[in-house]
């Protein structure tokens, strides 16, 4: 299947400007790891070869992309792919190897301590696969903590974490210990920890893998909801690819440290960049993901053209029902511009995943 | 070890068993016949260069101490600081001070403040057990003496903790920090004692800031150790999102490291505070008021009795102090479950009525004499006595013979053969064996750190006697292995047992041994099995409660898991239970084996011979005090080596 | 609330009128007061009877006749000597040879002098407890001794006959004489005092053998009268060589060192302990007081001196 010209080229670059700019990024674990982004030789090898030619690991390897204001970006891979290094290296939490990363004009790897705290302070935050709750404190207490460390005034600080607690749905819960909540209910409390600084940017490592599936899905809804309301810019790792393609504007995949693909949700569907991908989106259902510009087809001289016509982007699934009710092609039309036709065939291969 | 690790090993992992015992054919083979050679015998009034130059160098530093500036500008300042410190609160509790002819609080001031900080720091039983414990005392007839114990502890404790926590949270943050000061930490808890008193008198005088310092050296290493241990087993997730929200270092370390590790560092609290009254009896050798003074004086005259009376105090007040810090450690975790308004309130009357009735005794104490002093006409200190020597002296006279047979047969197939074997073999032969079974069971670290200790032993000239003293701590790790194993799991099986025994353990580790050394000299004669037995009494205690614990932590689901698929009881506890108690079983071994190396000076006292002889007559014989200290430095060397080798061999089988 | 507020302060009266009767402290404060130009006298106490006996003895005279305030320092007799340089400690008061001392801070460190002999004469040699002497008379001769070395056998003797020694306090020969009086003996540390003087208990209570090292005089006489086994009689000089000695030990006449501090300071506290002599009797009766008696020193000292008026006065300084 070909994909669109107009989407094929680079989506790891964004229009607007970028709220992050990550260029070449790279962590190397072990001794003398700068050696390793700084040779052509090493550079290229693939994790093992490194290993056994310098006993280093490469958790990222050269990573570039740009995540545009009020994105939610995923990047998505299997476990030991890099990915959560990856999240760490944006704010330091994990120190590079070598390469940029670039937050609002300022590249965050120049930034000394103090600059650091002050950007971790008020720019962005994180909530954890694991929660990372203070068990010693109360709810309310764990939600205030980064406004604390601010030094923000205790009255302050309450009233701006009851805000949030009751925004992520904790309102009755400020007085419990962590551990007197479910994992659920702790990871919203994590959110709430995140949102009370009022970041420009939310990193998300893995936040609902601990999580049973329906609480999973609940708190995936949460953050769609939390996304529209505050509208902030975030980065989201997971190795879960519904969840990447329920959650991601774009989708960053990862693969022993190199990036494989990056692209919206449908063009990793649409057009896997390798076998890699390709696997891996096997199994997702092409007509929820595919909009009918990824299935239409050039109309052809014996097309009857008096058909219902659909915008491109309309997703199969909902096109289904149009296009087998109608008895002749649907046009696929774009600001009056016929762009191709999609009939009874085209629709059935798509929905039969093929 | 080699011995008592090997069936465990060679069912584990037939390759590394075999090799063990390739290892010790070839050694077999090569003992017998090189036997006697190279064996390093040293007798014991001869000294090697290296004891005589320690012990000039020890008198250049005594006839300097009025004109070096060390001592002029640093020891005696400290001396001063700390002398001070230890004076005021003996002046408190305990000395006549400040012009009056008693302490400024006495023991019904004393009694009512300890009463009041247990129930403000743990609950209402603690306060009960503690206010029962200190009346006992004086009901023992030895109040002066124990608020003198008391004192030193307290100051020692104080001291430690000033600058423990602090050491401990640095040695928590930082891993070069850290291993810089394992080996210190090892060389103060397991350094004999004898060997430092006579020089910390050189430098810090005769008196209570050197008695307190002595205590110090060795209660300080556990709360460093447990704060570093606590603040690097902190959950990394919890630092990380601190970090995350721009925390600085000192945020992290105070918002979430220490309280994260609060519990850990109060049991090593706990651990500093048993330490320094196990050296009560020590610091009485250089003038320190307390029980320990009376212990050591009655032994003079074999008063078991008064010296039993003594060393009770010393265990009400350990088993005191100790479930007092232990229950304030459980409640500081329980906080957090809200009481409800009523017990709350009701708790803060009875802490506000205590606090009160506390401030009235404290002033009665202070006023009146029978207030001050514990009325002496109540004493059950001399009952005690007479019904402790009068059961002495039955078990000396009815059970001598039997015992004496038991040791008999104990030394002639356990000990002899073992300490032949080590002592008359060649040392580079057998050094060799013990660096190749490290590498084997350990790892590669492992036996370069072996090399390192052995070769430093034989630099120590006192190769032979270190090779006998690790005969016989070898056997009696063994003895208290296998008195760990079958306690232990019978406890760690039954709340009942464990409730039973546990205060039988703690009065075995906390009772000073002094007091026991006399039935044990009559009951085993002086000979090296009597040292193994005393070694055996304080060291089993910790390796029971060790073991107990690790057996009760086996998760209650796989051992319903194996008795649902029909395991009998014996099945249960060999195939479940003590497998997967081995990192409880391994530390065990570890503690077992550090606490049988703190006995062996004792040892020397009932006829160990060897390093343990060779440390007390070096803290009796000025020219055999360099001979002592080098004594004190093979004991730690042994305590490295086999600790060091016991890790290692751990980490592998896991 | 209030019922609370109420029941406290009951209780907090009652306890006020209970507890505020009985003597005041300080209310009979008319003890201390000094009778001479003494001051501090600090004596240490070396860990034996004997030496508490002479200390205990000192310290009450010095106490009620010179007006001293005392204080016992309990220390072994290397910290104790070292304590002379330091200033901490005036006297001991029981000396047992200790050439090694003398020399180190006597001649060395000039911080300690003699003060001459307590009178009391010091014994060290071998011993058996008294059954074994009167079952077998011959034993108390050496030369006879490897005729009897299969019944000293024990498990830490390997095969040889059991030498129990070590009181780790006193220099000991005890190796070197088995080796030249070609004894089949094998020396076995007990390490402690307390290891001696329970083997002897119980070989005598049990009617066991033991041979072993030790020393008078000894509380423990009073109790036991073990017998001495005769050694190749000592000669001057035959102590020269430790390799060679073939001899038994010296006798030792106890004697007494003060700092050099305390000698200068014209303190009638060291006249006294100059003074001072008494014999083996008299410490023994005193030292019997306190290990078997188990009167405190303080008593024991008061019995004898009451007893003993004249030897006292022949003690204090001449007015």
């Amino acid at each position: 299947m070909a994909a669109p010209t107009e989407l094929t080229e680079p989506t790891t670059t964004v229009q607007t400007d970028p709220v992050i700019a990550v260029r070449g990024l790279w962590k190397v674990f072990g001794a003398r790891p700068e050696r390793v982004p700084a040779s052509p030789e090493l550079s290229t090898l693939s994790r093992r070869e490194l290993m056994d030619a310098t006993g280093c690991v490469a958790a990222v390897c050269g990573i570039d992309f740009e995540v545009a204001p009020g994105e939610v970006f995923v990047v998505m891979g299997l476990s030991g792919s890099g990915k959560s290094t990856l999240v760490r290296c944006l704010t330091r939490l994990v120190e590079p190897t070598a390469g940029e990363v670039v937050f609002e004009g300022e590249d965050i790897l120049a930034a000394d301590r103090k600059r650091l705290l002050a950007l971790r302070r008020a720019k962005f935050s994180m909530v954890f696969q694991h929660f990372g709750l203070l068990p010693h404190r109360r709810v309310i207490e764990n939600v205030a903590y980064g406004l604390e460390v601010r030094g923000t005034r205790k009255v302050e600080r309450l009233a701006r974490a009851q805000e949030v607690i009751d925004l992520v749905g904790l309102d009755g819960y400020e007085r419990s210990y962590p551990d007197q909540l479910s994992g659920g209910m702790q990871q919203r409390v994590g959110l709430a920890r995140a949102l009370a600084g009022d970041p420009d940017v939310l990193f998300f490592d893995e936040p609902f893998s601990a999580l049973d599936p329906l609480i999973r899905r609940d708190m995936q809804n949460e953050v769609i909801r939390l996304h529209r309301e505050v509208g902030k810019t975030m980065v989201f790792i997971t190795h879960d690819l519904s969840e990447a393609l329920k959650l991601g504007d774009r989708i960053l995949i990862m693969r022993d440290g190199k990036l494989v693909q990056c692209g919206t949700g449908e063009e990793l569907v649409g057009a896997p960049a390798d076998d890699y991908v390709a696997d891996f989106v096997h199994d997702v259902p092409r007509a929820d993901v595919l909009t009918l510009k990824w299935i239409m087809r050039p109309a052809l001289p014996d097309d009857v053209l008096d058909g219902p016509e659909l915008p491109p982007d309309v997703v199969v699934r909902e096109a289904v029902r149009a296009v087998l009710a109608a008895d002749r092609p649907v046009k696929v039309v774009r600001d009056g511009e016929l762009l191709g036709v999609v009939g009874h065939e085209e629709i059935l291969a798509a929905v039969a995943g093929d | 070890m080699a011995q008592v690790a090997l069936p465990r090993i060679a069912v584990q992992r037939p390759g590394r068993g075999v090799l063990v015992l390739a290892v010790l054919v070839v050694f077999m083979a090569l003992w017998t016949v090189l036997r006697g050679v190279h064996t390093l015998t040293l007798g014991a009034a001869q000294l090697t260069p290296l004891h005589h130059w320690i012990n000039d160098f020890n008198d250049s530093l005594g006839a300097s101490r009025d004109s070096n500036p060390i001592f002029l500008y640093f020891f005696n300042e400290i001396r001063l600081v700390v002398g001070e410190f230890t004076s005021f609160i003996q002046g408190v509790i305990a000395q006549p001070s400040f012009g009056r002819p008693v302490p400024l609080i006495g023991w019904l001031g004393v009694v009512a403040i300890v009463g009041w900080v247990s129930y403000a720091v743990a609950t209402w039983r603690a306060a009960l057990l503690a206010t029962a414990g200190f009346t006992f005392l004086g009901l023992q007839g030895l109040w002066q003496e124990s608020m003198d114990t008391l004192a030193l502890t307290l100051s020692a404790v104080i001291i430690a903790l000033l600058f423990g926590l602090p050491l401990g949270i640095w040695a928590g943050m930082s891993d070069r920090f850290y291993r810089l000061i394992t080996p210190l930490l090892d060389l103060m808890q397991i350094m004999p004692s004898f060997v430092y008193l006579a020089p910390l008198t050189l430098v810090f005088l005769i008196g209570p800031a050197s008695a307190t310092i002595a205590t110090l050296i060795y209660a300080a290493p556990p709360v460093i150790r447990f704060t570093a241990h606590g603040i690097r087993n902190a959950p990394q997730n919890t630092v990380e999102a601190s970090e995350s929200l721009g925390a600085t270092r000192g945020q992290t370390l105070f918002k979430v490291l220490l309280p994260a590790a609060k519990r850990t560092i109060v049991l090593g609290i706990n651990q500093t505070v048993m330490a320094a009254l196990a050296m009560v009896t020590i610091a009485a050798l250089i003038d320190a008021p307390g029980l320990g003074k009376t212990v050591v004086k009655a032994l003079q005259t074999l008063d078991v009795g008064t010296a039993f009376n003594a060393g009770l105090a010393i265990v009400v007040m350990a088993i005191v102090l100790d479930r007092v810090t232990t229950v304030a450690a459980a409640r500081a975790e329980r906080a957090r479950q809200e009481p409800s308004p009523a017990a709350k309130l009701a708790r803060r009357i009875v802490l506000i009525a205590g606090g009160v009735g506390a401030v009235v005794a404290v002033y009665l104490s202070f006023t009146y004499v029978w207030a001050a002093e514990f009325p002496p006409d109540v004493s059950v200190g001399p009952t005690i006595a007479q019904a402790t020597t009068t059961a002495t002296e039955w078990v000396q006279t009815n059970l001598s013979t039997l015992t004496n047979g038991v040791k008999d047969v104990a030394t002639l197939i356990l000990i002899d053969p073992l300490q032949t074997l080590l002592t008359e073999s060649p040392w580079w032969l057998l050094a060799a064996t013990i660096v190749a079974v490290s590498a084997i069971i350990g790892s590669t670290r492992a036996a370069v750190i072996s090399a390192v200790c052995l070769l430093l032993l034989w630099g120590t000239g006192l190769w032979a006697d270190a090779m006998a003293t690790l005969a016989s701590t070898l056997v009696a790790t063994a003895i208290v292995l296998a008195l760990g194993v079958v306690l232990g799991v019978w406890m760690g099986r039954n709340r009942l047992v464990d409730r039973i025994l546990r205060p039988v353990l703690d009065a075995g580790q906390t009772m000073p041994p002094f007091v026991y050394l006399v039935p044990f000299l009559a009951l085993f004669s002086a000979s090296r099995f009597t040292a193994i037995v005393a070694a055996v009494v304080y060291a089993a205690p910790v390796t029971i409660k060790v073991v107990a614990d690790g057996i009760r932590g086996v998760s209650a689901t796989t051992v319903e898991a194996a008795t649902a698929s029909g395991s009998n009881t014996w099945q249960l506890i060999t195939k479940v239970q003590l497998p997967m108690a081995r990192h409880a079983l391994t530390l065990a071994t570890n503690q077992g084996l550090i606490y049988v190396l703190c006995m062996v000076v004792v040892g020397g006292l009932v006829g160990a011979g060897a390093l343990g002889y060779d440390v007390v007559a070096g803290f009796s014989q000025a020219q055999l005090y360099g001979k002592g200290l080098a004594a004190g430095v093979a004991i730690v060397l042994l305590g490295v080596m086999l600790d060091r080798l016991t890790q290692a061999a751990a980490r592998r089988s896991q | 609330m209030n019922k609370w507020v109420r029941a406290a302060s009951v209780m907090l009266a009652l306890t006020l009128a209970a507890g505020c009767s009985g003597a005041k402290i300080g209310d009979d404060s008319a003890s201390g007061g000094s009778a001479g130009d003494c001051g501090d006298f600090n004596i240490a106490i070396n860990p034996w009877v004997g030496y508490e006996a002479n200390a205990a003895v000192l310290a009450y005279v010095a106490e009620t006749d010179l007006g001293c305030t005392v204080t016992k320092k309990d220390l072994k007799e290397e910290v104790a000597w070292q304590g002379f340089g330091t200033g901490e400690v005036d006297a001991v008061v029981e000396n047992w040879g200790h050439d090694d001392l003398k020399k180190k801070y006597i001649d060395d460190q000039k911080t300690a002098v003699s003060a001459g002999s307590t009178g009391v004469k010091g014994q060290i040699g071998w011993y058996v407890p008294p059954w074994l002497a009167a079952k077998y008379p011959d034993i108390t001769d050496w030369n006879n001794l490897n005729k009897y070395a299969s019944m000293f056998q024990t498990s830490e003797s390997g095969g040889q006959g059991q030498l129990l020694d070590g009181d780790p306090s006193f220099v000991t020969n005890d190796e070197a004489l088995v080796k030249n009086l070609n004894l089949n003996y094998k020396v076995v540390y007990g390490g402690s005092e307390t290891a001696l003087i329970q083997a002897f208990r119980q070989a005598e209570q049990n009617k066991t053998p033991v041979i072993g090292y030790f020393y008078s005089p000894q509380w423990l006489f009073a109790e036991i009268k073990l017998v001495k086994v005769d050694l190749p009689a000592y000669t001057e000089g035959c102590d020269a060589d430790p390799e060679k000695i073939a001899c038994d030990y010296p006798d030792y006449d106890l004697d007494k060192i003060v700092s050099k501090k305390f000698a200068d300071s014209g303190s009638p506290a060291y006249e006294l302990v100059k003074n001072f002599q008494w014999t083996n009797d008299d410490q023994n009766e005193v030292a019997k007081s306190i290990a078997e008696d188990k009167l405190s020193p303080e008593a024991a000292a008061k019995k004898w001196v009451d007893a003993n008026k004249d030897k006292v006065q022949a003690w204090l300084p001449k007015a």
